[in-house]
């Protein structure tokens, strides 16, 4: 029974969180890894772009509250998404066209395009706190769970109760379907086979007839869609704050790293490895070892290994070991 | 019109608008923007000979900075009575143990063949190092902070005097610099730039949460100055038989005299490291550093090492930061890790040194005062326009108040289509690399 306790206990607290953090972040990785597989650069406005689409939603979830439109159980954020990805495509789509297309005309050094990039985070920045405001914003309504800690007791009799907020199950939900559909996109679809194979070799698409400004332009596409819907995701799930967004950068780029550069794959597998490195080290481990241990070895202390407020640390030192060890990343990307 | 003479033309027209601000705001502020423009030069003059030199891009120097600050309060603040008795050298003992720990870590590690044993050995070792250092530091800790929270509740500092905060905080900026630079140069330029990023965020937050270190989000008040303080200038006869012969009040002149002092200590550094950045620019080092920069290939080809060149100037570069951040924290006289804003301290230096002219020491000191001004004249500026733009609009409509209210977040667009304003159409900046 101890044992079943500590399960739950653990799934309560580290594994549905992590999951759910990992969804997130691994869509924000997907986004920072086609970028630079098309694209080639690290695309710092990526948490600000994140930020912006988030806020579109934002507000037009308000208006169709303000309307007394909604979805039921489901956030009526859930309605509002398609907008925000539109208003982020928008967004995307005449940063690139003012912006970046200069540079890449210029076939410009990577470290400028970063800088450049530096430049519309800031400007991104300004213009969410301008519209919106750099307090936190609540937009979440709904059912708040889909299964609450005390129904779980009841259910089962178990000491520990299981919470399962309904943001996690539409983060984890939401993040296979994305995952499948570009994958399905990438590897069936004449346009995503085009793109990666603009991504492994440009001159020898250029040779075949693929038109490059078209690549980029779908490519910006995608991940303002994907920018948004992690963006939305993290947004519901914890709060939305502009500057949490740019925080979220060193996690997002981490993850990426992790999995390799430019492989989407990679992606995916760095985000839940940083996910998890993230809750595990942070979480206070005493209830679960209490139910594990007899009783004689319980801890007296919080069996934390670091506090919540070094979080970031934590895809800090993996990034610096996989750069030590692994340059490349798990799942090789290609850039060294 | 010759080069050096648009130079001075520049110069001259951005010291011009001290006095102009001092019309309006008086000279006390005047001054301040003087003394917090000069510090800022010295951090653009850090980030050109890292970008403007050898191409490397940090994204981290608020890291830098704050590191800096952190030195003028392990220097300059009075040791805390007891502290070190408490609870000090354990938690010394501690990071020292936990240091050796990584040490044997990596020896072991390199010692043995690979497989399951090695990984299970390692991680062996660090679990148990990890205990040790835990069940040494927690209680040390706890005991220091527990001493008078609401006074001190840190160790304290050396007692020294705080000008020698200066060097040390280009020291710990340094030693920061080459854990980053050995990880990350020699892969990728964007590789370096996120872990910059990195470690900016991690020393913010241990700032932030290690009490005993820096008291955290208490703040550290009051760090000694190496300038008489205001209210002694007051009491002092002579000083006050002075001022009033320059026909102004005891309190005004004690205030500017004290800003004057500063701005002449902060000028010396400002001088002293743009003549030794001048030397190294035109000496075979600065010449290689910019072949390295300009064709990487090719200076390795001509037996230059890459990396270790890079590592040395991004060091030199950090450590200029660190100085810089030592500076600033004497001069406001407290530590406050909550101010510390990448937006403010990284970015910020960044568009300085793009403006001012990347590669051109005049251009960073040019870029880094000139900045600054406008960054701290943009807050009330652009209120005024704002409050302009809606002099139109209703009273109390939502929209108004909307516009007024986020009329300081106006700052942060501003800087950024600056930034992208230059890149573009004058990416050599105002004085541009010879």
């Amino acid at each position: 029974m101890d044992l079943l306790n500590a399960i739950v206990a653990l799934s309560n607290f580290v594994i549905i969180p992590a999951m759910a953090y990992g969804s997130q972040l691994a869509l924000g990785a997907l986004g920072v890894t086609l970028i630079y597989g098309i694209l080639r650069f690290s695309n710092f406005a990526h948490g600000d772009t994140m930020a912006f689409g988030a806020m579109v939603t934002v507000l037009v979830t308000w208006l169709f509250q303000s309307w007394g439109v909604s979805l039921g159980p489901l956030p009526t954020a859930l309605l509002a998404l398609p907008f925000g990805i539109l208003g982020c495509m928008a967004l995307v789509l005449t940063t690139d066209r003012v912006v970046y297309k200069f540079y890449r005309a210029q076939k410009a050094k990577p470290v400028i395009f970063v800088i450049v990039s530096l430049g519309v985070t800031f400007v991104l920045n300004g213009l969410v706190r301008f519209i919106i405001g750099p307090d936190d914003q609540r937009f979440l309504d709904g059912e708040r769970f889909i299964i609450s800690a005390r129904t779980f007791r009841e259910m089962t009799g178990l000491r520990e109760g299981l919470a399962f907020k309904t943001t996690q199950g539409i983060t984890i939900l939401t993040a296979v379907i994305v995952v499948a559909l570009l994958f399905w996109f990438l590897n069936r679809t004449r346009t995503g086979k085009s793109m990666r194979a603009y991504s492994d070799n440009e001159d020898l698409a250029l040779l075949s007839g693929i038109n490059p400004e078209r690549v980029v332009m779908i490519t910006w596409l995608i991940v303002a869609g994907l920018a948004t819907i992690a963006g939305v995701l993290y947004g519901l799930d914890k709060s939305f704050k502009p500057f949490t967004y740019f925080q979220l950068l060193l996690p997002i780029f981490a993850s990426a790293i992790v999995g390799g550069l430019g492989n989407p794959l990679g992606a995916i597998a760095g985000g839940f490895v940083i996910a998890f490195s993230e809750v595990t080290v942070t979480y206070a481990w005493k209830k679960v070892v209490t139910y594990v241990l007899p009783e004689s070895m319980a801890p007296d202390t919080l069996v934390q290994l670091l506090s919540t407020d070094y979080k970031l640390a934590v895809s800090f030192v993996i990034l610096l070991i996989v750069l030590l060890v692994k340059p490349t990343g798990l799942f090789s990307g290609k850039a060294v | 019109m010759s080069a050096s003479v648009k130079n001075l033309i520049l110069f001259a027209t951005v010291f011009a608008m001290i006095p102009l601000i001092a019309q309006f705001q008086g000279w006390n502020a005047a001054l301040f923007v003087l003394n917090m423009g000069l510090i800022s030069a010295i951090m653009a003059l850090g980030v050109n000979l890292q970008w403007g030199f050898a191409g490397l891009f940090n994204v981290g120097i608020m890291g830098f900075v704050a590191l800096g600050g952190l030195a003028a309060v392990l220097v300059g603040m009075p040791v805390t009575p007891g502290a070190w008795q408490a609870g000090g050298f354990g938690i010394v003992a501690s990071l020292f143990l936990g240091a050796l720990t990584i040490g044997i870590a990596i020896f072991v590690a390199g010692r043995m063949a690979k497989g399951w044993t090695r990984s299970l050995v390692v991680f062996g070792i660090l679990v148990v190092g990890f205990l040790v250092y835990r069940g040494l530091f927690d209680p040390s800790v706890e005991a220091v902070e527990s001493i008078e929270p609401a006074l001190t509740g840190y160790l304290g500092g050396l007692g020294l005097p705080v000008i020698l905060a200066w060097p040390v905080g280009g020291l710990l900026a340094a030693g920061a610099a080459w854990i980053i630079g050995k990880t990350a140069l020699g892969l990728r330029s964007d590789y370096l730039a996120i872990a910059t990023l990195g470690i900016a965020e991690i020393v913010i937050a241990i700032l932030k949460n290690e009490d005993w270190l820096s008291r955290g989000v208490k703040n550290v008040v009051g760090v000694p100055r190496p300038v008489p303080y205001e209210i002694n200038l007051q009491n002092d006869p002579v000083f006050v038989e002075r001022a009033a012969g320059f026909g102004v009040d005891a309190v005004t002149a004690s205030t500017i005299y004290v800003k004057l002092l500063y701005c002449g200590l902060f000028a010396f550094v400002l001088v002293l490291l743009l003549w030794l950045a001048q030397q190294a620019l035109n000496s075979p080092w600065g010449r290689m550093m910019r072949a390295i920069r300009d064709n990487e290939v090719a200076a390795e080809a001509m037996g230059k090492d890459v990396t270790a060149r890079h590592l040395q100037v991004f060091i030199l570069g950090s450590a200029i930061c660190g100085i810089a951040g030592a500076m600033m924290t004497t001069l406001d006289g407290q530590l406050t890790p909550g101010t510390y804003q990448p937006l403010r301290f990284t970015f910020l230096v960044w568009v300085m040194v793009i403006v001012g002219g990347s590669g051109n020491n005049l251009g960073a000191v040019l870029g880094g005062m000139l900045i600054y001004l406008m960054w701290d004249q943009g807050e009330t500026i652009g209120l005024q326009v704002m409050e302009w733009i809606t002099s139109g609009m209703p009273d109390g409509s939502g929209v108004k108040a909307h516009l007024i209210e986020s009329a300081a977040h106006m700052r942060l667009l501003t800087i950024g289509v600056l930034l992208l304003l230059v890149l573009r159409f004058s990416p050599r900046g105002l004085i541009p690399e010879r």
